[in-house]
């Protein structure tokens, strides 16, 4: 089975979020970059597929030359090899297209990514993946198993779960429960070492329509202060949430 | 040219977001000076719709899509979209929306932007706000292709009456075999409980309640106020709740008008993952929990002692309030 995890190369969440450019960029000054979490569980599940399976697993970023460490890390955690698609990732649809051009020339079984990026939040990378190159595909999806060609899955839905089944090839959006945070790899040393020579590819982007793009930022009017109620006074929380807030 | 929604119910009746999305699309539709045209699938009785603005339905009654399909209802969409040469469909953010969008986007040409807050902030050029980096900031995005799909996030417009003549037209759009290739064998919903996704009341716990057995505290709170019930992370972890009820970045997103965390001090991914909701109430011992900075209430105490007598308190205010 040959496996692609669609890596996101996104800001550790607790990074300070600034702009720059008067508010039309993405501050990067001292924020330390991480594999997209929802990409690290798929990731995690795709090295469980290698150990058990003999899956081959390749890891794809579109970014520029700076992402690279984030696939060095994805190799150090046991990825096979990597490719990065030499382009600025600025519209949903233009990643899409490259990552599909990819799979088309890769000819992979099964295609992992997270269902949303913790960046932009646009969540629609791998449904518009699977709409363009007309694959099965699965969102929210928090288990999978493979027998052959064969595909049993769980979707997450509003309020429970659906159990799927459904065959190779397909694409699917994952999320935490493909494995659980304990299962998540730290790079030992022997893994960093030998991700070091292992196979990065770097190819050049195809045309692409770009339909959207991000014009500028803004951050949230700063909070006002709590505002505390005496644990002796709940009558006073109840005023404050029916008269004040309108919520109860 | 009318603006598309798609109006999700269930069981054959209109999820509460059905009503959201009407609402706004009423407004775009005005500032646009266009019509709106709702597209249902195995829905009962739509003619509910009137009250928020809908012009027409386009009622599709179809076998086919009994159980949900995203590549099946997609197709619905897109070919509901063509029937009215739609410039602009607005989709809501459930699972099943976030699901079927991108597939709509593609077989459009569309641009689309989720997790759209507010009204347009231009309609020429297009552009929309939209929550970014995990609700720590907003973008402005620009959509620049003929067709545009925009996602409404949860909860941030709210439902507005505003009562409209309704057509109604049954639609039969083509549904290829081959819309089928993910096969739904079962489902598992959690039945007599408010789901966290249609809850406007969360009620939540932490690591502070120091074991699974003391969650009748929150469920007892959560049953005075119609709430779901949910936890934080940690909790999850240590299988004292499922995680299904995890909310935070990498568990649900939580957009409530009301969310109450007990026992939870509030770690940055927790706080992204529920920051959307509108008023937020924490109840800890320890008055340095993170949580009290991004709270609206707060109360420092020991929720053993408090949860109870808040949820004795609001049986009462509720009683005399009906």
């Amino acid at each position: 089975m040959k496996i692609l995890v669609c890596i996101s190369h996104v800001p550790d969440t607790t990074s300070k979020i600034n702009f720059t450019n008067g508010d039309s960029q993405f501050d990067t000054n001292g924020v330390s970059f991480v594999i997209n979490p929802n990409d690290e569980f798929g990731l995690t599940r795709a090295i469980w597929f290698q150990e058990q399976q003999g899956a081959n697993v390749t890891v794809v970023n579109v970014g520029g030359p700076e992402t690279e460490p984030t696939l060095r890390k994805a190799l150090a955690i046991g990825a096979n090899d990597a490719i990065r698609v030499n382009a600025n990732p600025t519209d949903s649809f233009f990643v899409a297209k490259q990552l599909a051009e990819v799979i088309k020339n890769g000819g992979y079984d099964l295609v992992i990514a997270g269902k949303e990026s913790l960046d932009y939040n646009g969540g629609m990378v791998p449904g518009m993946i699977a709409g363009i190159l007309g694959s099965n595909f699965l969102n929210s999806c928090t288990e999978i198993t493979v027998d052959g060609a064969n595909v049993k899955a769980i979707r997450e839905i509003d309020g429970g779960r659906e159990t799927i089944s459904t065959t190779l090839p397909l694409i699917i959006g994952g999320q935490k429960g493909l494995v659980e945070e304990k299962d998540l790899r730290i790079p030992n040393m022997r893994g960093i070492m030998t991700a070091r020579t292992k196979p990065l590819i770097v190819v050049e982007a195809v045309d692409a329509s770009i339909n959207t793009k991000a014009v500028k930022f803004e951050k949230p009017a700063p909070k006002s202060a709590v505002k505390l109620v005496a644990a002796d006074n709940l009558d006073e929380l109840i005023n404050l949430l029916h008269n004040e807030a309108k919520v109860i | 040219m009318s603006i598309l929604i798609y109006a999700e119910s269930a069981e054959g009746k209109f999820r509460k977001v059905a009503f959201e999305l009407a609402s706004y699309a009423k407004k775009v539709a005005e500032s646009l000076g266009t019509t709106v045209t709702a597209v249902t699938v195995n829905t009962g009785d739509v003619s509910e719709l009137s009250k928020y603005g809908v012009d027409k339905v386009l009622k599709v009654t179809n076998a086919k899509l009994a159980g949900f399909s995203a590549k099946a209802y997609a197709d619905v969409i897109k070919q509901a979209a063509q029937k009215e040469s739609t410039k602009v469909v607005l989709l809501s953010s459930t699972t099943d929306s976030i699901y079927l969008a991108p597939l709509v986007a593609v077989s459009l040409e569309a641009g689309f932007a989720s997790n759209v807050v507010g009204l347009p902030v231009s309609t020429s050029p297009f552009q929309v706000k939209r929550n970014a980096f995990s609700n720590k900031a907003f973008n402005i995005t620009e959509i620049s292709s003929d067709v545009k799909i925009i996602g409404l996030a949860k909860n941030s417009y709210g439902i507005f009456e505003n009562a409209s003549t309704l057509t109604e037209e049954d639609f039969n759009p083509t549904i290829g075999d081959n819309d089928f290739g993910i096969k739904v064998e079962s489902v598992e919903k959690v039945t007599g409980k408010v789901s966290l996704a249609d809850a406007d009341i969360v009620v939540s716990g932490g690591r502070g309640l120091k074991g699974p057995e003391n969650w009748g505290l929150i469920e007892d709170l959560a049953a005075v106020l119609g709430a779901a019930t949910a936890c934080s992370k940690p909790v999850s972890d240590l299988g004292w709740r499922p995680h299904g009820e995890h909310v935070g970045q990498t568990g649900k997103p939580v957009a409530a008008n009301l969310y109450i965390a007990i026992g939870i001090s509030g770690a940055i991914q927790h706080i992204a993952g529920i920051n959307s909701s509108k008023v937020k109430v924490v109840i800890n011992s320890d008055a340095e929990a993170p949580f009290f900075k991004v709270a609206d209430y707060g109360i420092v105490g020991d929720a053993f002692d408090i949860v109870p007598k808040l949820t004795e308190k609001l049986k009462a205010f509720k009683a005399s309030n009906s």
